[in-house]
């Protein structure tokens, strides 16, 4: 690091003023001369064949230009493996089956409703558990489970499965399976063992801003405005879905309204309008509504799951036995069960652990990773009934965690990997301190009137950082310094963060340092896709390699230009100079001029061969524009990235009407050095009060007969308002450096909504007692009922209910 | 001229969003988003909502007298974005469930996904393109909101931010629970409310002066 003055400090990201004046376009504000709209038929059957599809009547229409089916897509020889734009064998209802263009959207709609679709309906299924009854329906046209992303396969339990599990979750055969240490040793040797039946919701992502996307075609060149996480990692899904070379399309994504994992490399949908713009020979946009996104815009999967755990008196856990069962809808196979059991096996460093899970094919949408995929189920499931032993056995829940608590020596999961740092100890105690957890503690259990106070402390993690990519970065004749950043722009700030590490590697100032974002054909290079929480990590370090290089480069610039060697040069103050006498340099503004003169790898005519292909092109196309700093992130590592986040909440549960208040919400994080201070901030309360969603409200509620969803919008699965969050919401950091990163970053985005939803879980667990259903949303409705004595209306498993 | 003019403005303002979704469903244009459907009135053999006329009317918006071509049908969101160029209303449900598309009819907040063109005639309608000063200077509730760097995604800022604008007006000294009750119309999905809420309060500091 050359001053660091930077990094670590707040900032006005540079895009703040366009978004609170309107200025910043979204994928709808396109607009194009000739533009049409398209509306999407949606099959109305959770299950289907289309046998035939008649257009005609709807082709015959005036307005009408153009209709593209399934049979329009390119060719695939994986219907199983990922869902696709449109589809003949529709595996949820509201998949898109094909799509009209009009003049206008009310002429397409129309249009739609003069379309006759044969279909055979097919067997289908919402509960993973009625798939693997035997006899039970399954999914898909041969099995109920996808194995290497491709075969579908049929797994079913026995009757004896399910006779023997009572009414705890039965637990068959197994699709993945392992075991580190003696699992049935350990529970034997436990002081208290804990055999719970657990349930956790699928739920939509329901970014603000639905995955509309406008296409346009100039000759052989695509362009795209959509919404997407990631820029240039976009460039190469869209060219898939439209089968056509990465090199053809230019996507313009500046702003995303909003992803949480459903727009990781772009959208599934985005193919429609750049296939139908080509049909049709103008540009086309696609306005996607609520319930459309509902339909095909991501879902986390849900998890039926069954935990063993055995603890020593005084708390350590001496084994966990973990048994998931996936709600995968109907594509591919989600990691979040996988996923699951690490983050079980990392968070509580069980002396054993064996893991179970089988993922099951449903007929509900496709999921994806959302905010912490895996990671924020099995926190939401088990670290309640973490707090239930640590009451067993007369702990405090700090106590109980640190006894469990990971550390920079801690191995983890199935092949015993380790972590690059964890200061999960450290959290926690900064945690009690910043939440002043012993006063909270003393407010546990006390009332008011109806109401009756609970607190909550969890534990969550994540992994936060990628290796490997590349930094691109140009000086111009202007004397500013222009770093290109292919990772995208969702919110997270990461994109103008990460860039503020060069500016103090080069010891220039914000005012300038241009950040390059948004547009492939601005030359950006090959970046980590903007999900995982990668970006931190991965583009702290690939941009500083580039501005290591750029400093090598501006020594030897000046060395050739003004004589002697370039290490009698140094790079301070936006100038290259003589060791002690600043005035015998260059300014920036010079050096690029003189980079143009010399070429070379200078100003980018010639490239490094480590480099990605796609940053080559880059830099080819940055030629000759000025001094051209560019390096592949070489500094290796080992080790598994992992960020952690303990939070601390409060809440009143009124006893009466079931109601619940939360209070207070503390969330602290180890995530290595702070890049941004108050972007970190926001992201460990947004993730956090994004988890009370999951803990209170949000849920999939199916028509079991029909199998349809009855909550497509917001209103039926609602999310967190400004008046669900508490009006005393604190946030600490631990900010001790990750060793494996030059600057000590680790990234954000997960961690912090799995120590959301559970704290407020256990909180409200801590106010009433044992869940009498261990399952989320923990609804008013459910905490009455156990409140007043009623027996539950559903069971533990149920799904979608 | 002028005559034409006013007759060509005579519309049925009462004409409701209820009555508007039941005209399309009739019309035989319901599908899964017929609230959603925005027509540009190049097919002029089609009808949308049963008797729909086609109108050029006049908008107050920003300050500026707005000609525009209005369907009957049509919300003001759609008009905003697709007639008058201006995107900064954004869309997010077009049901009233998010307030991403909050604007100000005569400086109260209005989900305009809600809200039928034809019936703020006469009345001044206020957007995000309309709070900075033609020179640029920031509102002091935008400059609040920069000073914070409120918002992650921002698909949501520009409604926030018309209702901070409504809220200060309003109040220039909310507490932070009155400030939460002013925007509990708008959703943040990236739930950044607490620097939402910090901005907020600043924005009050700032109108006042302070």
């Amino acid at each position: 690091m050359a001053d660091g003055k930077l990094f670590g400090t707040d900032y006005i990201p540079a895009d703040l003023v366009a978004k609170v004046t309107g200025r910043a376009k979204y994928a709808e504000d396109f607009r194009a001369d000739g533009m049409l709209f398209t509306k999407l038929l949606l099959s109305p059957m959770p299950h289907a064949r289309v046998r035939s599809i008649d257009d005609r009547e709807a082709l015959a229409m005036e307005g009408v230009m153009g209709i593209i089916t399934a049979d329009d897509l390119p060719e695939t020889d994986n219907l199983v493996g990922s869902d696709r734009a449109l589809t003949m064998e529709p595996m949820y209802q509201g998949e898109p089956i094909l799509a009209v263009a009009a003049v206008d959207e009310e002429t397409a709609a129309a249009a739609i409703e003069k379309i006759k679709v044969d279909y055979e309906p097919l067997p289908f299924v919402i509960d993973p558990l009625d798939s693997l009854r035997p006899g039970g329906p399954n999914a898909r046209v041969g099995g109920n489970t996808i194995v290497d992303r491709k075969e579908v396969v049929e797994i079913k339990w026995t009757a004896q499965d399910f006779e023997e599990a009572g009414d705890s979750m039965p637990m068959g055969e197994a699709e993945v399976e392992w075991e580190v240490g003696d699992v049935a040793k350990g529970l034997e040797e436990a002081h208290l063992v804990l055999d719970e039946t657990l349930y956790h919701q699928s739920q939509t992502h329901h970014p603000l801003e639905t995955r509309s996307c406008m296409a346009y075609w100039q000759n052989d060149k695509l362009t795209i405005h959509v919404s997407t996480q990631s820029t240039q990692r976009t460039a190469g899904a869209v060219a898939r879905g439209v089968g056509i070379d990465p090199t053809q399309v230019v996507v313009i994504a500046e702003y995303c309204g909003g992803g949480f994992g459903s727009k990781i490399g772009g959208t599934v949908n985005m193919p429609i309008a750049a296939l139908l713009s080509k049909k049709t020979g103008r540009p086309v946009m696609h306005r996607v509504s609520r319930e459309e996104e509902n339909a095909y815009g991501r879902a986390r999967p849900g998890f039926q799951g069954r935990v063993k755990l055995g603890f020593r008196a005084d708390g350590r856990i001496t084994a966990i036995d973990l048994y998931l069962i996936q709600d995968n809808g109907g594509y591919g196979r989600s990691g979040d069960f996988t996923s699951a059991s690490r983050c079980a096996s990392l968070n509580y460093t069980p002396l054993n652990m064996r893991f179970r899970g089988i993922s099951i094919l449903t007929n509900t949408p496709t999921r994806a990773a959302q905010r912490a995929p895996g990671g924020v189920q099995i926190t939401a499931m088990l670290e309640p009934v973490i707090d239930m032993a640590a009451k067993k056995l007369g702990l405090d829940q700090i106590e109980i965690r640190k006894i469990n608590a990971p550390d920079n020596d801690t191995t983890y999961g199935s092949n015993e990997h380790h972590v690059t740092s964890a200061y999960v100890r450290e959290a926690l105690d900064k945690a009690a301190e910043v939440s002043n957890w012993a006063e909270l503690k003393a407010q546990s259990g006390q009332t008011n009137g109806s109401k009756v106070t609970g607190i909550g402390i969890a534990l969550s993690s994540y992994v936060a950082g990628s290796r490997g990519f590349d930094g691109l970065m140009v000086i111009r004749p202007d004397g500013k310094l222009y770093v290109h950043q292919g990772i995208g722009n969702l919110g997270t700030h990461s994109v103008f963060g990460t860039a503020r590490v060069a500016s103090d590697h080069l010891g220039v100032s914000w005012e300038n340092t241009e950040v390059v974002w948004g547009n492939t054909s601005r030359h950006l290079p090959h970046s980590a896709v903007q999900a995982g929480s990668q970006t931190t990590h991965a583009h702290t370090r690939a941009n500083l390699a580039a501005a290591i290089d750029m400093e090598k480069k501006l020594k030897e610039v000046a060395a050739r230009t003004l004589g002697g060697s370039a290490d009698s040069y140094v790079v301070a103050g936006e100038r290259v100079y003589r060791r002690g006498n600043r005035g015998s340099g260059l300014s920036f503004a010079q050096a690029a001029e003189k980079a143009i003169e010399l070429g070379g790898t200078f100003d980018g005519h010639e490239a490094p061969e480590d480099i990605n292909d796609w940053t080559k092109g880059a830099v080819a196309g940055l030629a000759g524009q000025g001094l051209v700093g560019v390096a592949k992130d070489n500094y290796g590592g080992e080790g598994d990235l992992w960020s952690f986040v303990v939070g601390v909440a409060k809440v009143e549960v009124d006893r009466e009407t079931g109601a619940v208040e939360i209070q207070h919400y503390t969330a602290v994080a180890d995530t290595g050095a702070v890049m941004n201070p108050r972007g970190l901030a926001a992201q460990i309360h947004g993730g956090g009060v994004q988890g009370f969603g999951l803990a209170r409200s949000q849920k999939w509620v199916y028509d079991p007969k029909w199998g349809v969803p009855f909550t497509q919008r917001l209103y039926t699965a609602k999310p967190p308002s400004i008046l669900d969050v508490p009006l005393d919401m604190r946030a600490g950091t631990v900010d001790l450096p990750d060793p494996q990163n030059p600057v000590g970053a680790k990234g954000i985005g997960e961690a912090p909504f799995g120590a959301g939803v559970a704290a407020v879980l256990c909180a409200i667990q801590d106010a009433i007692g044992e869940f009498d259903l261990k399952r989320s949303p923990m609804t008013t409705d459910l905490i009455l009922n156990q409140l007043e004595g009623v027996p539950q209306p559903i069971t533990v498993l149920a799904t979608d209910v | 001229m002028a005559d034409q003019l006013e007759m060509l403005e005579e519309t049925d303002k009462s004409l409701s969003r209820r009555k508007f979704i039941k005209g399309v469903i009739a019309g035989g244009a319901a599908t899964y988003s017929a609230g959603y459907l925005f027509r540009t009135g190049t097919v002029r053999a089609q009808s949308g909502a049963a008797g729909s006329v086609e109108r050029l009317i006049t908008l107050n918006v920003n300050g500026q007298e707005r000609r525009v071509d209005v369907m009957k049908q049509e919300t003001l969101a759609t008009t905003l974005r697709y007639k008058l160029g201006l995107t900064g209303t954004k869309m997010g449900c077009d049901r009233a469930e998010c307030g991403s598309c909050t604007v100000l009819l005569d400086g109260t907040t209005h989900y305009s996904c809600s809200v039928l063109t034809h019936s703020v005639r006469g009345r001044a309608v206020t957007t995000i393109e309309g709070l900075a000063d033609a020179d640029g200077t920031l509102h002091p509730v935008q400059q609040a909101v920069v000073d914070g760097a409120g918002f992650q995604c921002a698909f949501c800022a520009p409604g926030f931010i018309m209702s901070m604008v409504a809220m200060v007006d309003a109040n220039q000294s909310p507490t932070r629970a009155e400030a939460a009750q002013a925007l509990s119309g708008n959703l943040c999905r990236c739930c950044d409310y607490n620097k939402i809420l910090d901005c907020a309060m600043s924005a009050a500091d700032y109108t006042r002066g302070v």
